[in-house]
């Protein structure tokens, strides 16, 4: 059972119950409280503490609808960034409503819907969904970051680290077409392995050096790959 | 028996030595990126498309196969080895799997799990060429009205079946419909290019794939990276004993049958079918004591369910072109590459390649097994790689094949867009498939409903076709009430059966 318990359920199905929509037959969800009625306003204080560690199992009364009411948590902190997701959906929506609405009449026979009706939809679409995610963030929903091998989420974001990554991307992006890919991507592996908290600079260099003559020469010479030579034409 | 003088003229593209060796070399290379912790399947299909840009179509399709089945073995090795699996599909594995592992049966798990995936593999297979050509069949006679009906099906099962949320999802998948748009249109309309000339062609699926899969999960790992990695279970050569073998081989069986019509439908994916095998495993085994504390029918059925579904899932990506994972996604931009739309015309016009791609699936399926069992000591070495020299690895091999798409350095700004994104969407929890799975049917259901309502002039009723078209839009309509019918029709009826 606890395969599907490692991922709360928050403002919406959790996965088990969409197991009951499609395997009608062998239903694996714990048996639903014999009278869910009488216990989805009182499985709230539990359900309080199970949300906060993944690994308890996640209460099949909380998740009987879309952000029903007793999903609001009042212990949790609420995780006001997602109104920024919101903000972004907006922000996608006005911009796709108003280049559409730049488009001009391009309607004829062959094509009586034109360019203009599918982005109006898609940018209305999209405002109210930002409104609907905004109910549900304020009703408590959260949705849950995702989980990995090396990822640990009981961690703040490292933004350092990111912001280093980033770097180094945009280096090799500006340096790609200028230095050639075998300077441009030792920079971006080296920027990354040290970004990433390994400082063994002399290591770490020869690596980058050698995978990037490797690729280079395995895919832009042997298989044709796009890469450029740069700054290197004529001498690998 | 059309179908199996094709097959059979597929194994003989594929039997020559140089093609043989393409298919060891994608079996490979994909279980090896396969097994690194934090690269998923379809992760390492998107990582590894540079490597097939070279290549023929028809050797490219015989990587890809090799790469599909390495990469998916290789996560389930991972999972085994190291639990946390990153890979929804695997998390079941894990449970068993792991715990095996912890008790000093790593070898026995791993066989099982190799075996078990041949097993379910191969019959797989064999189900997609049984069923792949009466789904053509149903596939052609389909009109612009259905195929618009099918593609919102895919829209609507991938958002609100398989996620946690549904809003979430739907934000997911608009986004993805949006990054669909951007291009020049097929009246000469420039939407929403932003004025920047390299838009115009529209943002490339395979920059999209390697962006959101790759960059924003190195991102988002990188942010949260645990400083001290998790413990790899040492493991030596695999094998089964007799009991082992006694207690595997059902379990692949049933497996097998609830994974591959899972991953054929539209609301596929491994999850559900993994979990119904572990569940139902654990009701039949004679020794139920041992669930929880590693139990080898717990790896075998779940192992055997993932790889069924994966066969599975290229039932309608290639019969109808339509993805239901994120790995059939990405395989499905590994196509376009090529210039190569998947879908029943693909069956009449590049008859081979496809049967070619089928028979590699055989082969590739064999070679992983050959392989696999005396090199897992070699790939659970692997799991000690470094962090910051794989997730470094991973940006670079990434930048690497977004960039030789089209050769542009506008396109490595655009990856690290889509990165961001990619990286937003996993802190706040929004699924990544939807997005993935609209950018690339996006413009297509486009197409299609554009088409249809140019026969009706207009009007709307031109999007609904024949019987089809209604089943599906009845279905898209139970999906999308199935809360409100859950709360005033199941449970009513539920509490008046238990009452009564």
């Amino acid at each position: 059972m606890s395969g599907m318990t490692t991922r709360p359920d928050r403002g919406g199905d959790p996965p088990p119950r969409s197991a009951t929509g499609t395997g009608s037959g062998v239903t694996p969800v714990p048996a639903q409280p014999a009278g869910p009625e009488e216990t989805t306003p009182v499985g709230d204080p539990t359900a309080a503490g199970a949300e906060r560690t993944p690994a308890v199992p996640a209460p099949p009364a909380a998740g009987t609808g879309p952000a029903t009411p007793a999903d609001a948590d009042p212990a949790r902190r609420p995780d006001r960034a997602q109104y920024g997701v919101c903000a972004f959906l907006v922000l996608v929506g006005g911009l796709v409503i108003a280049d559409a609405s730049r488009i001009g009449h391009a309607v004829n026979s062959a094509d009586p819907i034109g360019p203009k009706p599918v982005p109006i939809l898609l940018g209305v679409l999209l405002l109210i969904v930002a409104a609907i995610y905004a109910v549900d963030v304020a009703r408590g929903g959260a949705g849950e970051p995702e989980a990995g091998e090396d990822v640990d989420l009981s961690s703040p974001i490292d933004w350092r680290t990111v912001l280093l990554l980033i770097g180094a991307f945009l280096v090799n992006a500006v340096l790609i077409d200028r230095l050639g890919w075998v300077i441009s991507g030792t920079l971006l592996f080296w920027g990354s392995a040290y970004a990433l908290g390994n400082r063994h600079y002399v290591r770490n260099l020869l690596i980058a050096v050698a995978l990037s003559l490797i690729t280079f020469y395995t895919f832009a010479i042997g298989l044709g790959v796009n890469l450029p030579a740069g700054v290197l034409q004529g001498i690998l | 028996m059309d179908n199996f003088a094709n097959l059979l003229d597929g194994f003989a593209n594929v039997l020559t030595p140089m093609n043989l060796l393409i298919a060891l070399l994608g079996v490979t290379i994909g279980t090896a990126v396969g097994v690194l912790p934090g690269i998923g399947p379809a992760m390492t299909v998107a990582l590894l498309l540079p490597v097939t840009y070279g290549m023929e179509p028809t050797q490219a399709f015989i990587m890809f196969a090799g790469i599909f089945y390495g990469g998916m073995y290789g996560g389930s090795t991972t999972s085994i080895l190291l639990n946390t699996p990153g890979e929804s599909s695997s998390v079941v594995t894990a449970i068993e799997g792991n715990k095996m592992a912890k008790a000093g049966r790593a070898a026995q798990a791993l066989a099982t799990a190799a075996i078990g995936s041949f097993v379910a593999g191969t019959i797989a297979t064999v189900l997609l060429v049984l069923v792949i050509s009466p789904m053509v069949s149903f596939a052609v006679s389909l009109g612009a009205p259905d195929y618009f009906a099918v593609m919102l099906l895919a829209f609507v099962a991938v958002t609100a079946v398989l996620g946690a949320s549904r809003v979430r999802g739907f934000a997911a998948l608009l986004l993805g419909l949006t990054i669909g748009v951007v291009g020049i249109d097929q009246t000469g309309q420039q939407r929403l290019t932003l004025g920047i000339p390299q838009l115009a062609d529209g943002i490339d699926v395979v920059v999209v794939a390697v962006g959101i899969f790759a960059v924003g999960e190195a991102l988002w790992i990188a942010a949260h990276l645990r400083r001290k990695s998790g413990e790899v279970i040492p493991v030596g050569q695999p094998w089964l004993g007799r009991e082992d073998w006694k207690r595997s081989w059902k379990p692949w069986l049933r497996g097998t049958a609830f994974g591959f019509p899972f991953g054929a439908v539209p609301a596929g994916g491994a999850e559900i079918p993994t979990f119904l095998s572990y569940v139902t495993e654990k009701r039949l085994s004679k020794h139920p004591e041992e669930f929880g504390r590693g139990a080898i029918e717990g790896v075998a059925g779940p192992e055997a369910a993932n790889n069924a579904s994966a066969a599975g899932t290229l039932v309608p990506l290639l019969a109808i072109g339509l993805p239901t994972n994120a790995t059939a996604a990405v395989m499905l931009a590994a196509f376009r590459q090529y210039g190569i739309q998947p879908g029943p015309l693909l069956f009449e016009r590049e008859s081979a390649l496809v049967w070619t791609l089928i028979a590699s699936l055989f082969v590739g399926n064999l070679l992983l097994l050959v392989l696999n069992l005396p090199l897992a000591p070699a790939w659970a070495r692997l799991l000690r790689i470094p962090r910051p020299y794989l997730y470094a690895g991973i940006l670079f091999f990434a930048s690497m094949g977004a960039y030789a798409v089209n050769a542009q350095p506008f396109d490595l700004f655009l990856l690290l867009v889509l990165g961001l994104l990619g990286f937003g969407m996993r802190r706040f929890g929004l699924p990544i498939l939807p997005l993935i799975v609209g950018v690339i049917l996006g413009p297509l259901a486009e197409l299609q409903g554009r088409r249809a309502l140019q026969l009706s002039g207009g009007e709307l009723h031109g999007l609904i076709g024949g019987w089809v078209s209604w089943l599906i839009y009845a279905t898209v309509a139970v999906v999308l009430l199935w809360p409100l019918i859950g709360r005033f029709v199941v449970r009513p009826l539920r509490g008046r059966l238990v009452t009564g």
